[in-house]
């Protein structure tokens, strides 16, 4: 029973994709009932998710879960039923509602099983089944050519990213003779085939991260694909990326932690100061998002390089900042995107003239994701900080400073261009729907209250030390 | 007195913004509780001058602690003294009058009014804050309305300076980042708590490393040399109640930093670099000065104006002596009120003839002889005046750097104020052309003549307001003085101390 409740979440959202596969086969409802149904039940398995969590392990410690991972996987819950309720204007229209659910929620059982895994092998499966489902769902806009192109894209990079992966794997196991991660934390002594395992599963991990020089797939999938895939893409997939490699990185790999810091170092600097100027250029907005998404990473990486408590706190915290302040950027875009197909910068010139309200929201986005107080964003940044300066390397973090402000000169620009810049035929008043309200009423809420409420971070920081419980 | 009313009122202010009905609404709601913002800051005036007279002498009155971020080292520690106390009522001077000079924007006003009443809570909550976090949280509040503001609803050039203004003023934020990180870490105590780490004495090559992050850093807010080129773009391009508040607080923001948190922390490294913060504060009057003169837009005047006056506050701080430290406080007053009474009357002006520039105007003071009054109060309190504020001020702070023997820190003092002389050219020069002399012919057809009209109510009791602050200063310093001057030489004696 007990080892039943240790998979809680894995179980229960075994049982929702069950059940839509049930009503898919038994009964004929419209989409809209579907969409009803799943917002339901997603709802609940999100609040299911905050009972009876405890910690250990089963299956021979192939699986091990703690309360840290159980908000972990609350966050990720979070995030996919935000998705689903601001993506509703654009899925409406499309012909495999069912199955869209259906794939959505088994990479988030992947990704579930990634966070609980307790050795290589778990943690590469779990790994495959996040990652092929969404390569699906990448290819989901059937009838565009960019959309089958971002799959194949995905697809094939990923393949790419776990052979390197494994690569690294079989060096890590050849010189220690085990793939379990309890032992490996004691087994590690810095031998070089270690190190050289520790540079392949760093740049395995890289691929998923998009950390620079391994975004090259980033900018082309988060164009083509459909907008409620680019946003999971880049919060729900990234964000599990980001928890399983900071349990990795501190537990695993915490023998070899000047390699670690070193790599950490130059990836994080070139990683934000590339990403964000490339960022500058873009005219899409996907594009856009997926650059200034790569510098986000890049600052997440700083704060894990300080390799301390504040470190793991300050990464899961901005994940679930992030959550909130880059899904209402996805939303505004994927609504706008649905309603008139513009995508690039300048149709949204004179946006706070016809959708003010939406101007508004995606303002707020994006001063969060600038880090601008009072928005939520600036204590994320501001922690992640904090957390890289544990090291006492000031060079990195001023250099991470300046990159914050490199950040917020394209970030104004789209500002600029909604508030500031006229246009002859702006992009008409969009009516949102009720699922749209609903999300952007969190979003809001989110960016503005996990600003001035330091309850969220002061639970993650307190949880942050479970990581190291099964160790 | 509870200083979190300082916070709640605008924040108050803004919800009740957000759903009120109209404008009309929106500008009531607004002004009435700047007025109260006003009252309590009189009050707490009333209550500081009370308690201490009293015998209450710890450094900060009316302290709180809470809980906020707690594991990380973050206290949301609040109190004041008496240099904040002054900051305090000058901001709720300037975001009244703001209020009061905005009521005909027109354009989204609500959102307007929000994002004034945000820039004034965030001024509010940086000049209590005693927690070096807090300090930077409320810093960067104060920087994106801003920013909104000038793109908005401001004129000319308004993009490109609203994007001046905010990478500049970012990039600074980004060295104050650094420097208080470095006085979390590097203090030992895992702790952004400003009396806290002023207690520990941080070693000389620390301070020698972090204080040109954190004093160039607040040093870019008020416009030190070179980095004031966000000063002129901003000001001239915000609308007239953003000029008010960029010019008025926003730069007070830098030398308030500048005092209480590089100078107070890391005194050792004050007096090492206090040459290059003298050299750079004397550049910068000189350059600001003569800069001036060769404007011919009213407000690229007061706004180069700005960068010479705001060089005598980093003069002063720079001079490291108590009547100094003082002198440089009472410029912040000083400056504040002048400039923000400035900004208000160009706006008036400008509302009317629909030009700024200097040679496009004359004889404006037999139309509205109000506004040219207080053109001629204000003007008179930039060069220095004896009776108004700018007087005062500005002999303080001469008086302080005489107290320094050398021939370095007499020469800056000598060259500082020969430049009131070169602020009596360009002031005499730009005020005579407006006020006095004939109408010219673009201004006396019969559509501008019936534009011509003096002010409305809310521009005088704006004006009023301002004027009246600018008068009490310079007839009775002695209040003014007495309660900042202790507070300075607390600044003074850990100085000494440190050294």
């Amino acid at each position: 029973m007990n080892s039943l409740l240790l998979l809680k979440h894995e179980l229960l959202l075994t049982a929702l994709l069950l059940i839509f596969i049930l009503i898919k086969l038994l009964k004929e409802i419209s989409n809209h009932q579907f969409f009803l149904i799943t917002c339901v039940l997603l709802a609940v398995n999100f609040l299911a998710g905050f009972f009876g969590n405890s910690y250990g392990s089963v299956f021979g410690n192939m699986f091990h879960t703690n309360e840290f991972i159980s908000i972990q996987k609350n966050i990720l819950n979070l995030a996919t039923l935000l998705i689903v309720l601001s993506s509703w204007s654009w899925l409406k229209h499309h012909h495999h509602v069912p199955e869209f659910f259906i794939l959505l929620l088994t990479t988030l059982l992947g990704m579930f099983f990634m966070l609980s895994s307790g050795n290589f092998l778990m943690f590469y499966l779990s790994l495959e089944l996040a990652t092929i489902p969404l390569a699906a769902l990448c290819n989901f806009d059937l009838e565009k050519k960019q959309s089958s192109e971002a799959g194949m894209k995905m697809i094939l990079l990923s393949a790419l990213a776990s052979a390197v992966l494994l690569l690294g794997i079989s060096f890590i196991y050849g010189t220690t003779g085990t793939i379990s991660f309890t032992e490996l934390s004691f087994n590690l002594t810095g031998h070089p085939l270690q190190v050289f395992g520790f540079i392949l599963v760093f740049a395995g991990f890289a691929f998923k991260l998009s950390v620079i020089p391994f975004h090259l797939w980033t900018a082309d999938v988060y164009e083509g694909s459909p907008v409620a895939i680019t946003a999971y893409l880049s919060v729900v997939s990234k964000g599990a990326m980001v928890f399983i490699f900071t349990t990795i990185l501190y537990t695993v790999f915490r023998q070899i932690e000047n390699t670690g810091y070193n790599t950490l170092f130059i990836t994080a600097v070139v990683t934000m100061t590339i990403g964000n100027l490339f960022a500058i250029r873009q005219q899409n907005l996907k594009r856009f998002l997926a650059f200034s998404s790569i510098a986000q990473v890049g600052f997440i990486l700083v704060g894990l390089s300080g390799y301390n408590q504040l470190g793991i706190s300050s990464a899961t915290y901005f994940i679930f900042i992030y959550v909130f302040s880059n899904l209402a950027a996805f939303a505004v875009v994927g609504l706008i995107s649905a309603a008139s197909g513009k995508e690039n910068i300048n149709d949204y010139r004179g946006l706070a003239k016809t959708n003010p309200s939406l101007a508004w929201i995606m303002a707020l986005s994006l001063f969060s994701l600038a880090g601008i107080p009072p928005t939520a964003g600036f204590f994320g940044k501001f922690f992640l900080l904090a957390a890289g300066a544990g090291k006492g390397n000031f060079v990195l973090i001023t250099i991470a400073a300046l990159n914050i402000v490199l950040s917020l000169y394209y970030y104004l620009r789209v500002i600029r261009v909604m508030f500031m810049d006229q246009h002859d035929s702006p992009i008409p008043n969009i009516k949102c729907d009720k699922a749209f309200n609903t999300a952007a009423v969190i979003f809001i809420a989110g960016i503005l209250i996990a600003g001035i409420w330091d309850y969220p971070f002061q639970i993650i920081n307190t949880l942050a030390p479970y990581i190291f419980t099964a160790y | 007195m509870n200083l979190l009313l300082l916070l709640l009122l605008p924040s108050v202010a803004i919800l009740l913004t957000l759903f009120v009905k109209n404008n009309t609404q929106a500008k009531w709601v607004s002004l009435l509780f700047s007025a109260a913002q006003l009252v309590f800051s009189l009050m707490l005036l009333f209550a500081f001058q009370t308690e201490r007279a009293s015998g209450n002498i710890s450094m900060m009155l009316f302290e709180q602690q809470l809980n906020w971020f707690q594991s990380a080292g973050i206290t949301f520690h609040i109190g004041i003294d008496g240099i904040s106390v002054a900051m305090i009522i000058l901001t709720a001077l300037v975001v009244t009058a703001g209020v009061l000079v905005s009521w005909n924007i027109g354009y989204m006003t609500q959102e307007f009014l929000i994002l004034l009443q945000l820039l004034g809570a965030g001024a509010y909550g940086f000049f209590i804050s005693v927690d070096l976090f807090l300090i930077f949280f409320f810093l960067e509040v104060a920087v994106i309305p801003k920013y909104l503001l000038i793109g908005i609803w401001g004129s000319g050039k308004k993009e490109y300076s609203a994007n001046k203004l905010a990478i500049m003023l970012m990039g600074a934020s980004a060295l104050i980042l650094v420097g208080i990180l470095g006085m979390y870490f590097h203090s030992g105590l895992k702790a952004f708590d400003l009396i806290r780490i002023s207690q520990i004495k941080l070693p000389v090559e620390t301070q020698i490393m972090f204080f040109p992050f954190l004093f160039i850093g607040f040093g870019v807010f008020t416009a030190i040399f070179p980095f004031y080129s966000w000063v002129p773009d901003g000001h001239s391009s915000a609308p007239t109640a953003g000029s008010m508040f960029l010019a008025g607080i926003s730069m007070k923001l830098g030398g308030y930093g500048c005092l209480r948190v590089a100078t107070y922390l890391m005194p050792e490294a004050a007096s090492v670099y206090a040459p290059y913060i003298i050299a750079l504060a004397t550049i910068g009057i000189i350059y600001g000065a003569f800069a001036t003169v060769m404007q011919t837009d009213l407000k690229y005047i007061n706004a180069y104006s700005s960068v010479s006056h705001c060089g005598f506050v980093l003069l002063g701080i720079g001079m490291l002596t108590k009547t100094a430290i003082t002198g440089a406080v009472m410029q912040m007053v000083s400056h504040g009120l002048m400039t923000a009474l400035f900004f208000a009357v160009i706006g008036m002006i400008y509302e009317r003839t629909h030009t700024r520039v200097v040679r496009q105007m004359g004889g404006l003071i037999k139309s509205m002889p109000f506004i040219c009054t207080m053109l001629f109060l204000a003007g008179f309190t930039s060069l220095g005046l004896p009776g108004l504020s700018g007087f005062v001020a500005e002999m303080t702070i001469f008086m302080g750097s005489w107290q320094n023997p050398g021939a370095f820190y007499r020469i800056s003092t000598i060259v500082a104020c020969a430049s009131i002389v070169v602020t009596a050219v360009y002031i005499l020069r730009a005020m005579g052309r407006v006020a006095m002399g004939p109408l010219p012919a673009a201004l006396s057809d019969e559509k501008h003549k019936s534009s011509l009209k003096d002010a409305t109510w809310n521009e005088r009791i704006a004006a009023i307001m301002l004027a009246a602050g600018i008068i009490v200063v310079g007839t009775a310093p002695f209040w003014l003085n007495n309660l900042v001057s202790p507070d300075a030489a607390i600044i003074f004696e850990q100085l000494i101390s440190g050294n």
